[in-house]
């Protein structure tokens, strides 16, 4: 049976993988795709800790990330529209050639 | 830890890392997909049957066809000239190295973490079913308004503004 920390040291780097993209990728779509692998480190994380739990009856856990599945659904397309709606303005995908709101 | 957790965990480690480096972006798509399928494969050895069928319906169908579809959309499928990461890649990979880093630490120096699994739970779709109807009613109603919201706000965003002008 593999441990929990397994599945955890797992999620952990999904995270910090999703992470880099997200911080260093210049498209848009890109950086999305980054914060969707974040999400989903945190529900394997949600998974693995219902199914190592003293009480999986419960399932808490499992709806609990059937539900951050479908608000992720939502931000996604939410957000790839906000991209194409971007894209059609700028004539580009790349987030530093947006500058219209800088500060 | 058992063969087929390691073969899976590689598989997603390194096609999550092929998605974020590769320059075509529909090889990163394609790359994110088997990301996905192996994640849904980690659901179903966490005996999680429901949450794996739902993650392979929802994002294998759903959100990876969206992402092809925004990528044809904005031409992202030909490969980019400049370059692909932003001028400062460097601080964004640190920032990552170091939450992974502190993230390892906890989870290796915590004691509170069961060391052996306990017996098999059954998280039958009846069972998923029958708590979504009565504990959970309102969060998924909740969850229910959010979507059709988020999807009709994602139609007008995207709608062209030839009307408005």
């Amino acid at each position: 049976m593999t441990p929990l920390s397994a599945y955890l040291l797992l999620s952990a780097l999904l995270f910090a993988i999703g992470l880099a993209g997200a911080l260093t990728r210049r498209n848009a779509i890109i950086v999305l795709i980054g914060i969707e692998l974040m999400l989903n480190a945190a529900n394997l994380n949600l998974i693995a800790f219902w199914r190592y739990s003293p009480n999986p009856q419960a399932l808490t856990g499992v709806l609990f990330a059937i539900f951050s599945i479908g608000v992720a659904a939502a931000e996604a397309a939410v957000g790839l529209a906000l991209i194409i709606s971007i894209y059609r303005h700028y004539k580009s995908a790349n987030v530093d050639q947006v500058q219209a709101m800088k500060g | 830890m058992t063969w087929p957790f390691i073969i899976i965990a590689l598989l997603t480690i390194a096609s999550a890392v092929a998605t974020m480096t590769l320059r075509n972006l529909v090889h990163c798509a394609l790359a994110f997909t088997v990301t996905l399928a192996g994640l849904a494969a980690l659901y179903l050895q966490l005996d999680a049957q429901f949450v794996g069928f739902a993650q392979i319906l929802i994002y294998n169908g759903a959100v990876a066809i969206l992402v092809v579809f925004a990528i044809l959309l904005t031409r992202g499928s030909e490969p980019p000239q400049q370059a692909i990461f932003s001028s400062t890649w460097a601080l964004g990979v640190g920032i990552a190295v170091v939450v992974f880093g502190v993230l390892s630490a906890m989870v290796l120096s915590s004691h509170a973490l069961a060391p052996a699994g306990p017996a098999p739970a059954i998280a039958s779709v009846r069972e998923i079913g029958d708590q979504l109807m009565t504990k959970y009613i309102l969060p998924l109603e909740v969850v229910g308004l959010l979507l059709t919201a988020a999807l009709i706000g994602g139609v007008l965003i995207a709608m062209h503004e030839t009307k408005t002008k």
